[in-house]
């Protein structure tokens, strides 16, 4: 948050590059890229949710705190889920030792 | 002076207390002292709600056959003691009574960022305890207070959804709280108070919330999808469509475990506080004390897989999870070496917040210690599911949390009643409470040890000798804590008056009258020295 | 300067308004971060299951209406501009610009709402609703099912959000219309944005992940 107040335009070329990232997701999607589908979806929706936090959301224009704050909630969800998924990936059969 | 004389100060005319009269100025306040009050007196109701279940869990363990209780019953028992006990009061014991109230007040502001939040956040705990409460009279919860699925979600037969729709209101309570915290923190302290000024109660406070508002919703979500999987069938963790309950572990644990540092983290606070005062010398250590704090608060959330060793977590998970735990325990072993450091040569003065502090550190000692063994694998396959995990953790939130919580109580009453408490009484108190703990967890270590598992109402003959001495321990225990309740009340009418500083403390929150008027301060005090200012006294004075 | 609307704004812990407006910014981040988690707890089983279920969770996704999935997320991407577009029209104090793009906000949320609710009745209508008469017995049955519990879990939380999101749009759009905010005090209508902006984000995730999973089939 800022004294700081965007130029209109701003907000209308942001929303023109989001529209084409939409776009660009349902095309990626068409695209057979195996595991790196998801990658890909998840890459472009990351650029489209920092445009909207640094843009619409002024985080570009405001304190260090606020970059701090908004980006530990995006970093602990990422612990979650890469230590939950730490778990289930590697999951093996247990078996009793043969007599 | 271990008992201070009445104060020669005139009691302040207007005060927060007597500021206005009538329900309504209690239950519609914006005041942070008023509203730690409210958590108050909540949260003690709720203690010995919790105290009634523990009870009733020592009168069925009195004897080696499952002869008081149905099997059925007692899981009631120990489920609903663990729910109280945990979201109910250790969660909001500290930060919502003595945070609440000492928080603006260390720091100089006139109240915290929002108050109406503040308000909303004791509304909604209250909300979630009527939930409980219905549940403790429709019949009681059975799953244990960790809600393990598919049984939670599939197989109970009992309160699930009613209890988690509560305990999930009361999530919210602790956000609110938590998020007020950082925000008053970061945004309202006095000029010249640079953050290596601050009180260390402030550091485990700000530190505490950060895991509030990072853990509480995803236990939040995980016991929503419980609830709407009993309600609406919506199968995530059911097992016969493919869905995993370990996953609900998971989410639970990774709030859960945090949570112990919720419950930890204030009271270390307020032991920091009251070391240097009744030592009458500054903190030994402060900077490592303080990122100890943050440490703890940022390692205790990549820890939680330790609770599920055996629970079919893959084995490296497992190994990650235990190295990690080795990791998180040297900050807190870090602070106690510092307050130990902190009362070497100090003057020391055997006041009953003093005494309950040195139960702290000795027992919490203890229970730390003992996590390691927990975060042992090898050991852990052994004592998972006995009454060692319960000696470990009760050794931790009841030696330690509740003897700082007791200890912060006594430690700030003057200036929240302004009135003293008789101190006697309080040392007295004090000696029963710690007598009556030991009695009651130390022979659990060894019945852990010995192989007594946990949740059981019957047990094997060979474990009778030590689970009796357990169950005289909590008697004991039981009458440690009646003792605050009957002469804090008691002195609030007939207690001598205590004057502003009766404990001649550094800390903003003594420059003011006792009890304080509604803005704190009459002028916003500007901060020009470090924190535990203190200087030794010459020899003979006193 | 309209200083006894002001004056009046100021709340009575804080100094001044710049510390009043700061503190309401970083507490409404705050809140958001706890809405990551909470949504991110969902997400979490998600993608612990889609890993363990992919053909079900295709299989699942190929059944979701993709056409209308890509223009609800136009809808809330448009949504998300006219709200910074009220929030700009706040902060110059132009209250008729505020109040329009407040209620073309509320007009497009709703309408995105209205093309939730025709997929969700669409799933009525065919038994796609998990629970014992889950109507789709193809091949991964079990865990097409559990693919839906998340399509339900997860876009039905994004949808309450949205609704309370709505309410929230509609007393700020009272009080506009009531001369409340001015280029000195406006911060409920920033705040009011982070939210609806984060509720945009939460749905920006969501559509790729429910909507588009091997969608080149």
């Amino acid at each position: 948050m800022s004294h700081h107040v965007i130029p209109r335009r701003v907000y209308f070329v942001i929303a023109a590059l989001l529209m084409l990232l939409l776009a660009a997701t349902a095309w990626v999607a068409e695209l057979d890229l195996g595991r790196l589908s998801v990658v890909a979806a998840l890459g472009i929706a990351l650029v489209k949710a920092l445009l909207v936090i640094l843009y619409f959301m002024e985080v570009r224009y405001s304190s260090r705190l606020s970059w701090i704050v908004a980006g530990a909630g995006f970093f602990w969800l990422l612990i979650l889920i890469a230590l939950t998924m730490s778990d289930v990936l590697t999951r093996t059969a247990v078996t009793l030792p043969a007599e | 002076m271990a008992a201070p004389g009445p104060s020669q100060e005139p009691e302040p005319r207007e005060h927060y207390l007597n500021a206005s009269y009538g329900i309504r100025s209690w239950l519609l306040t914006k005041d942070h002292k008023r509203i730690a009050l409210l958590f108050l007196a909540s949260i003690t109701f709720f203690f010995f709600i919790g105290g009634l279940f523990a009870l009733m869990i020592r009168l069925e363990l009195m004897t080696p056959p499952g002869d008081l209780f149905t099997s059925a019953t007692y899981n009631r028992l120990f489920t609903m003691h663990g729910v109280i006990m945990v979201f109910f009061f250790l969660i909001p014991s500290i930060p919502a009574v003595l945070g609440n109230f000492l928080v603006p007040m260390m720091i100089g502001a006139r109240d915290l960022a929002f108050p109406r939040l503040n308000l909303l956040s004791w509304y909604i705990y209250s909300i979630g305890g009527l939930f409980t409460m219905a549940v403790v009279l429709t019949g009681g919860v059975d799953t244990g207070w960790t809600f393990y699925t598919p049984y939670s979600s599939t197989y109970s037969n009992s309160q699930v959804a009613l209890t988690v729709v509560g305990v999930f209101i009361t999530g919210f309570s602790s956000i609110l709280t938590g998020l007020n915290f950082i925000i008053t923190i970061h945004k309202m302290r006095a000029p010249g108070l640079t953050w290596f000024r601050l009180p260390l109660f402030i550091w485990a406070h700000y530190s505490t919330s950060i895991i509030m508002v990072l853990g509480t919703p995803v236990v939040a979500i995980a016991l929503l999808l419980v609830g709407l999987e009993r309600l609406l069938h919506i199968g995530i963790f059911d097992p016969r469509l493919g869905g995993d309950p370990i996953l609900f572990q998971h989410l639970f644990w990774f709030y859960s475990h945090p949570a112990v540092y919720i419950m930890i983290l204030p009271a270390m606070g307020v032991i920091s506080e009251v070391i240097t005062c009744f030592a009458h010398k500054r903190l030994f250590g402060y900077n490592f004390v303080a990122a100890a704090a943050v440490a703890i608060a940022v390692l205790g959330f990549l820890v939680w897989g330790h609770h599920m060793f055996v629970s079919g977590q893959s084995m490296y998970a497992g190994m990650i999870f235990s190295f990690l735990s080795f990791l998180v325990a040297v900050p807190s072993a870090i602070k106690v070496f510092n307050w130990t450091a902190t009362l070497y040569k100090g003057q020391i003065v055997y006041s009953t917040p003093m005494l309950y502090a040195f139960g702290f550190i000795g027992l919490f000692t203890m229970g730390g210690l003992t996590g390691l063994f927990l975060a042992t694998l090898g050991v852990n396959i052994h004592v998972h599911d006995t009454y060692f995990i319960i000696a470990h953790f009760h050794y931790i939130m009841v030696g330690g949390a509740v003897m700082a919580y007791l200890g912060g109580i006594h430690f700030w009453w003057p200036k929240i009643s302004g009135k003293l408490y008789p101190e006697g009484w309080g040392r007295l108190a004090a000696l029963i409470v710690f007598i009556g703990f030991n009695l009651t967890f130390f022979p659990q270590f060894i019945l852990g040890y010995l192989g007594m598992p946990r949740r059981y109402h019957a047990y094997p003959d060979e474990f009778v000798v030590l689970n009796v001495m357990s169950t005289a321990g909590a008697t004991i225990l039981g009458v440690g804590y009646l003792l605050p309740l009957v002469y804090l009340i008691w002195s609030m009418r007939y207690g001598k008056s205590a004057g502003s500083n009766p404990w001649n403390a550094k800390g903003l929150e003594w420059q003011t009258t006792s009890p304080p008027s509604t803005e704190n301060f009459p002028i916003t005090p500007v901060v020009t020295e470090e924190a535990y200012n203190y200087v030794p006294e010459p020899i003979g004075h006193g | 300067m309209a200083e006894s609307a002001t004056a009046t704004a100021l709340a009575h812990q804080f100094d001044d308004l710049e510390q009043q407006r700061e503190a309401g910014y970083l507490g409404m981040w705050t809140f958001l971060v706890t809405e990551i988690l909470f949504f991110g707890g969902i997400f979490t089983g998600y993608t612990a299951y889609r890993a363990l279920y992919p053909e079900a969770f295709a299989i699942g996704s190929h059944h979701l209406d993709y056409w209308l999935g890509t223009i609800n997320t136009a809808v809330l991407i448009l949504s998300s501009l006219t709200m910074a577009l009220a929030v700009h029209a706040s902060q110059l104090g132009r209250r008729r610009s505020l109040i329009g793009f407040l209620a073309a906000t509320m007009t497009l949320g709703t309408a995105f709402l209205v093309v939730k609710w025709f997929e969700y009745a669409h799933k009525f209508e065919i038994g796609w609703i998990p629970g014992p008469d889950f109507a789709y017995r193809g091949p991964h049955a079990p865990q097409v099912e559990l693919f839906v519990s998340f399509y339900f879990a997860l876009t039905g939380m994004h949808a309450l959000h949205m609704v309370v999101g709505l309410g929230i749009l509609a007393v700020l759009l009272v009080q506009a219309r009531r001369g409340r905010f001015s280029s000195e005090y406006h911060s409920p209508v920033v705040v009011s944005g982070l939210y609806w902006h984060f509720v945009d984000i939460v749905w920006i995730f969501l559509y790729p992940l429910l909507y588009l999973i091997g969608a080149h089939h």
